[in-house]
């Protein structure tokens, strides 16, 4: 617990702007849906039919002037995008920090296993993920309500929760990076969000690329399809579920026999 | 038991060496010091006793126990101080201290409020805007606040102030008085000169050396200055020749007799000669292995 709280303590700044960040930002965009909603009865047919570009990011297949279908596009690009960066920004350094910042020493001179020191720090990265998302649920679920709709508690519960179990899988591989790693590298985390939020992207486009959602998991977070199927694809979510047991699994084995120089 | 036991221990970084077969006994309860040159081995083999690194081959054990199976046991009973310590952003001294004490489930307060108090360092220091002197006083209050039965000691004075070093090898002395064993790893030969019974010299990953310091530091070398003219260039065994305006200033371990004639054979008007002063004494082992005095251990 003494290692959960100091990693709590010193992450709390940049816990605290993320979420304010990605959760404001969603306030704000359901702040807009009335005005937009008039609007998007003109223009979500054309939305609809932009041939691939409306494929890639699914407003093929979604309802614009719905709020469901008007959030769904949004949740997934802010909460999608914010959410992978902030969980693989946060899970890349959170073992190599103790190197860059030369204080592995002091730490592993305590009477902590490596196992222990493993323990806390990857319970410290999803209780941050955990806190981030129940935030950024309450915040725009609130302005839903203030401006005057019903919560669609079913659509927003599932887009939440998939994009939270993204989060949860991105942040356990890039912490089984961060056991091999000696500098905290933002650009790797950043960019493994980025690649495989583009692999999805190309998923979508093409069929002959559909076997790509198997390996990203934006491929079960995509908002078009939950609310099509009214449910996650159980599927896709325990293989990303495995993706995330294997690479905490290769933290363990990594960072309790790792040299500390 | 031993505090310290270390047998043909070897580490190698990939193919760059470590330390190769080394073995090292410390006895529990004495003050051991521990120099080298630099890329020596000094760290690696510190930093294995720690359980930061694994050894490639051999065995070190502390108090019995073995330092690849039983990390957690010894660094219970040991306060590690590294020569370079860094702190967690944001935190002042007294949080430190308490993580630290929090990290080894003990209640360290009254202990490290009267280690702060003898190192005259302020509690509610942020260790991160620190002086280099200030941080080294945390690390120290940390690796003693718990009362080790060893300590590691890797460069512990870099950054103190004389009067701080003094009090610091106060403690040391008092704790050592206890029972406590310390390792001590230091360039300031001084130190070792003056805080060590035995102290071990290793270079290039083996030990040279290995005994009490004094035997350690016996040695033949001379310092002879000169003043008038003589011709030296036949003279072996002759080290650091200075010639400036008629005056000759060299360390000599060679064959005193014929030192002697040669001298004779020149014009001196005034003649010096002295006992080198330690860092000159542990030079050679640094630079040349020691092996004419290596006196085995007692």
């Amino acid at each position: 617990m003494t290692l959960l709280r100091l990693e709590l303590k010193q992450n709390i700044r940049s816990l605290a702007i993320w979420t304010l960040s990605i959760g404001v930002f969603l306030m704000v965009c359901v702040f807009m849906y009335p005005e937009m909603k008039n609007e998007m009865q003109d223009v979500s047919g054309i939305f609809s039919s932009m041939g691939t570009f409306s494929a890639a990011f699914g407003m093929d297949r979604l309802d614009l002037g719905a709020l469901t279908g008007f959030y769904a596009v949004e949740c997934g690009n802010i909460l999608g995008i914010g959410g992978a960066f902030f969980a693989a920004l946060l899970a890349v350094g959170a073992l190599a920090k103790e190197e860059s910042g030369r204080t592995a020493e002091f730490l592993l001179s305590h009477p902590v296993s490596r196992r222990q020191i493993v323990t806390w720090k990857l319970a410290a990265v999803l209780l941050q993920i955990l806190l981030l998302n129940i935030i950024v649920f309450i915040l725009p679920v609130t302005s839903v309500t203030l401006i005057g709709e019903t919560v669609p508690w079913k659509e927003i519960g599932l887009l939440h929760l998939a994009d939270f179990l993204v989060q949860i899988e991105l942040a356990c591989v890039c912490f089984g990076l961060s056991a091999f790693l000696r500098h905290n590298n933002a650009g790797l985390g950043l960019g493994i969000a980025a690649v495989l939020y583009f692999l999805n992207i190309i998923a979508n486009i093409s069929e002959q690329a559909d076997f790509l959602k198997y390996l990203t998991p934006f491929g079960y977070a995509e908002g078009a399809d939950i609310l099509t199927d009214g449910c996650l694809n159980i599927e896709m979510v325990l293989l990303g579920m495995g993706w995330a047991v294997a690479g905490s699994a290769i933290a363990y084995w990594k960072y309790c026999g790792k040299d500390i120089i | 038991m031993n505090a310290i036991q270390i047998s043909d221990l070897t580490k190698y970084y990939g193919k760059t060496r470590g330390v190769t077969n080394l073995d090292l006994t410390v006895k529990k309860g004495e003050c051991f010091g521990f120099i080298g040159p630099n890329g020596a081995g000094k760290s690696t083999t510190i930093r294995i006793l720690t359980g930061l690194i694994r050894p490639t081959s051999g065995q070190a054990q502390v108090f019995d126990m073995d330092v690849t199976r039983a990390k957690e046991q010894i660094l219970s009973c040991t306060g590690y101080l590294p020569s370079e310590t860094a702190f967690y952003p944001g935190m002042t001294a007294k949080e430190i201290l308490r993580f630290s004490a929090a990290l080894r489930k003990k209640d360290c307060s009254e202990r490290a409020r009267q280690l702060c108090q003898r190192l005259d360092l302020h509690m509610d220091l942020r260790a991160d805007r620190a002086s280099l002197g200030n941080r080294k006083k945390i690390a120290i209050v940390c690796a003693l606040q718990h009362d080790p039965d060893l300590l590691i000691l890797d460069e512990p004075t870099s950054g103190l102030d004389p009067l701080i070093q003094r009090e610091f090898f106060t403690i040391l002395k008092e704790r050592n008085a206890q029972g406590a064993t310390i390792f001590l790893s230091s360039h300031v030969l001084s130190e070792i000169w003056h805080h060590c019974a035995r102290a071990a010299v290793i270079r290039e990953g083996r030990i040279v050396a290995c005994g009490p310091v004094e035997a350690l530091a016996q040695t033949r070398t001379k310092q002879i200055t000169i003043h008038g003219d003589v011709d030296l260039d036949g003279l072996p065994d002759i080290r650091s020749l200075k010639k400036t305006n008629g005056l000759f200033s060299f360390f000599y371990d060679g064959d005193l007799n014929r030192l002697l004639s040669t001298l004779a054979a020149g014009n001196i008007t005034d003649l010096s000669v002295s006992e080198p002063d330690l860092e000159e004494i542990f030079f050679h082992y640094y630079k040349d292995g020691g092996k004419k005095n290596d006196p085995s251990e007692t």
